[in-house]
């Protein structure tokens, strides 16, 4: 038997106490107004623990990491794609490419059901699912010489789970642009200030692409620095522009913005990767560690207070004007990305695998980076909680409710039962420079409203506008690399499929193939864009929900594929460690699909809403928030088209999981029947660090390796 | 006054690697070492080599949502 020091059992007993005040706090206040420092020590208690306990559980006795066997970066070296790369370099690759939009726009959507049920889910969820999911994904993805998930799906589970598998990834990628894209749509929609900003990142990564190709190659972190001076000049220049003449040429209607976006999308996919893309992906990156960090200091230094109430009364009545629909499920569908997200098993098989050091180290990025993106959600949460709840309603009511007017919204604020005065409306959009904040829906004008009051705390009222801007450019600047590289990604899945039918398509270099492949794929996600901002309904409303999800769907399939692997590796023990986080996301998610289906309730159920909206349009009536008869066949119509992709997605998922049992039944019954795609043991010559911080033992393996051969390269350490 | 100075040349190390602008470096390395007398790339063909890579499969440096 180990013992444990008495040090680290002191340690570990204050960390716990820490988190479990944190817990009792957000759990027992009432009526009262609650310090997010309480959130703070809930979140960074439980990930200690976590990380601590459960994730060095997983390593050790389920996936049994072992340090001597070389990883593909080892292995198939090349230099390029394939190479050994230090472990606090890949997490920041890693936790780079996984953070996006996503953990900062649920987070604030969900807080209309109060801040507690929100933080409960981001925090459990992300130990128990999510990170578990990012690693878990990763260290199969290495065994496997960073195959992807769907490679993984096809020749672990078969061709038939892998299609379906493929062909919800597809249809996943499509609904996560069209819901990416509106977010950026309403936050940009009549604010010439974001437009202006937004519209000069493109002259700015065309300029650092051209001095990357011609004129210094390589020189990313000069070139990067002169991008981000650029992108703040830009911002600043937003507001000259907003009060000059100029104004009116950036002031944009929702619809106008969808041209444009459909056709940056568009033109952007076809360019060379090093003109738009590269570039922007530089910009971004540096833009979402840099504001990341700040918010993460800004929310510590100044503690706000949370406004919002733990948990509201839409919380049972399911009728909340956010997103329609009661707690269980609709909660966890909203929050998606920050708990547990599907996205990240592309990320975490594929790309990562072919860069990581050591077994050992799938631990510290799988489910480090993971903890770290429930932290950004957990800071999403409290930026939309500090801001006062009678103006968060007012900002993400469809406009159908809270009407044109900042009288009519405070009057419909009333009646969600709290309230904000008309002139408090109208201040609020004057203090960050927007013409009107009403029905700004998408999450991200609301997450810009939090962080400037959580910024301007530190540096005054006068820079609020200026720190709103800043986090809309910020959300901008990523989505706008996701649609591109999001489309050149369906793209490839795409002319995958094609290829099978006509074999030209399969060539990513055909041209005609490439120019039809990203119109198709541009069209979908620009039909689902339109379809958003023209919805009576309200777009946020009634698509976010199909796109967490789907999010969620994806995570069952990757679940699924875990829990197959560690069925078949021998380790059916240990299979409910990915199986019973399944067992709950398809539980959760397939509810979901199904009240989105079939709920008799028209605000939940898209068939009801088409046939109330049907049997209106028969008797010759108008429905409000409809106007007119065309918005009554607009809502026919799109409630039709989504309810046919929710059923559509829940089938396809079915079929994985079906697919995958199936398999799993059948390794047990005969276990020889079945074969394991994993790559030969080969024994690794490196020597490195399992975990962030070296340990003693691990310093003395260093010096003896690097003594061995002290002609290599030295990494400073 | 060493330990500031190690930790600028930390930073600067971590911002080379993270931006992958160390990446022609370690190309060049791992040709000497591996495949000794072969012909290295100039820095500008190998940065056109890295983003032809990148068009040929647009999965390699996916972003997620």
């Amino acid at each position: 038997m180990r013992t444990a020091n008495p040090r680290s059992i002191v340690i570990w007993t204050l960390v716990a106490l820490v988190g479990a005040a944190g817990w009792a706090v957000l759990a027992l206040a009432r009526d009262e107004e609650v310090s997010a420092a309480w959130m703070v020590a809930a979140a960074l208690g439980s990930y200690a623990i976590a990380y601590r306990f459960y994730s060095k559980f997983i390593v050790d006795r389920v996936l049994k990491v072992d340090k001597n066997r070389a990883t593909p970066a080892e292995r198939l070296n090349n230099g390029i794609d394939f190479h050994p790369t230090d472990r606090r370099v890949l997490l920041g690759h890693h936790f780079a490419a996984i953070a996006g939009a996503g953990p900062l726009v649920g987070p604030v959507l969900a807080a209309q059901m109060g801040y507690l049920p929100g933080t409960i889910w981001i925090i459990v969820g992300v130990i128990f699912a999510g990170a578990v999911q990012d690693m878990v994904v990763l260290f199969f993805s290495t065994r496997r010489d960073g195959k992807s998930l769907g490679q993984m799906a096809r020749e672990e589970i078969g061709p038939f789970g892998g299609a379906a598998a493929l062909l919800a990834a597809f249809a996943i990628m499509i609904i996560l642009l069209g819901v990416l894209a509106l977010v950026i749509v309403n936050a940009l929609a009549d604010s010439p200030w974001g437009t202006f900003s937004i519209a000069m990142t493109i002259p700015i990564a065309l300029f650092m692409g051209f001095y990357l190709r011609i004129l210094r190659p390589g020189r990313v972190s000069e070139v990067s620095l002169i991008g981000i001076t650029l992108l703040l000049l830009a911002l600043v220049a937003g507001r000259w522009v907003a009060e000059s003449s100029l104004a009116e040429t950036f002031t944009l209607a929702p619809s106008t913005l969808v041209i444009w976006l459909v056709a940056y999308g568009f033109i952007a996919s076809i360019l060379p990767v090093w003109m738009l893309l590269a570039p922007r992906d530089y910009l971004s990156t540096f833009m979402k560690i840099g504001t990341i960090l700040l918010l993460a200091l800004g929310v510590v230094f100044t503690l706000p207070t949370l406004k919002m109430d733990p948990v509201t009364d839409f919380a049972s009545r399911g009728d909340g004007p956010v997103f329609a629909g009661s707690l269980f499920p609709f909660v966890f569908i909203t929050i998606a990305c920050g708990a547990l997200s599907g996205f990240h098993a592309l990320i975490s098989s594929g790309t990562t695998p072919k860069m990581v050091q050591k077994e050992t180290q799938v631990r510290m990025i799988g489910y480090g980076s993971m903890l770290m993106e429930s932290s950004v959600a957990v800071m999403a949460l409290v930026a939309a909680s500090v801001i006062d709840p009678g103006l968060y309603f007012a900002m993400n009511a469809p406009a159908g409710v809270i009407g044109d007017n900042v009288q009519a919204a405070s009057q419909a604020v009333a009646n969600f039962g709290y309230s904000i005065s008309p002139e408090d409306l109208a201040q609020a959009a004057k203090n960050v420079e927007e013409s009107s904040l009403l029905s700004r829906t998408g999450g991200a004008p609301t997450l810009a409203v939090g962080v400037s009051e959580i910024f301007s705390k530190v540096t005054g009222d006068s820079m609020k506008a200026f720190w709103y801007h800043f986090a809309i450019m910020f959300e901008a600047l990523f989505i706008l690399t996701a649609l591109d590289a999001g489309t050149r990604v369906g793209r490839f899945m795409l002319q995958d499929m094609l290829g099978n039918v006509y074999k030209p398509f399969k060539k990513v270099s055909w041209k005609p193939g490439l120019i039809i492949t990203s119109a198709v794929v541009t069209g979908l996600w620009g039909y689902f864009l339109w379809v958003g901002v023209h919805e009576p309904l309200g777009g946020i409303n009634q698509l976010f929900p199909i796109f967490g999800i789907s999010n969620q769907l994806l995570a069952a399939v990757a679940l699924a594929v875990c829990t197959t692997l560690l069925v078949k590796s021998g380790r059916l023990k240990w299979a409910w460690i990915t199986g019973v986080p399944l067992a709950w996301d398809a539980t959760v998610t397939l509810t979901a699909s199904w009240q989105k289906v079939f709920s008799s309730d028209p605000r939940v159920g898209f068939f009801k809403q088409r046939s109330i909206y049907r049997d209106a349009i028969d008797d010759g009536k108008i429905l409000p928030p409809a106007k007119s008869m065309d918005d009554m066949h607009t809502v026919v119509t799109n409630s039709t088209v989504d309810g046919v992709l929710s059923a559509a997605l829940a089938l396809l998922i079915v079929v994985v999981i079906a697919d995958a049992a199936r398999i799993c039944v059948k390794h047990i019954r005969n276990p020889q029947s079945s074969k394991l795609s994993e790559a030969k043991y080969v024994e690794s010559k490196l020597t490195a660090p399992a975990g962030l911080i070296a340990t003693k033992e691990e310093k003395a393996e260093l010096a003896a390796a690097a003594a061995r051969d002290s002609g290599d390269e030295r990494v400073p350490s | 006054m060493t330990w500031v100075l190690r930790g600028l040349r930390w930073v600067r190390w971590y911002a080379r690697e993270l931006t992958d602008e160390s990446a022609y470096d370690r190309y060049v390395a791992h040709t000497r070492k591996t495949h000794p007398g072969t012909s290295i790339p100039s820095r500008r063909e190998f940065e056109r080599m890295r983003t032809d890579r990148q068009e040929a499969d647009p999965r390699q440096g996916f972003r997620c949502c």
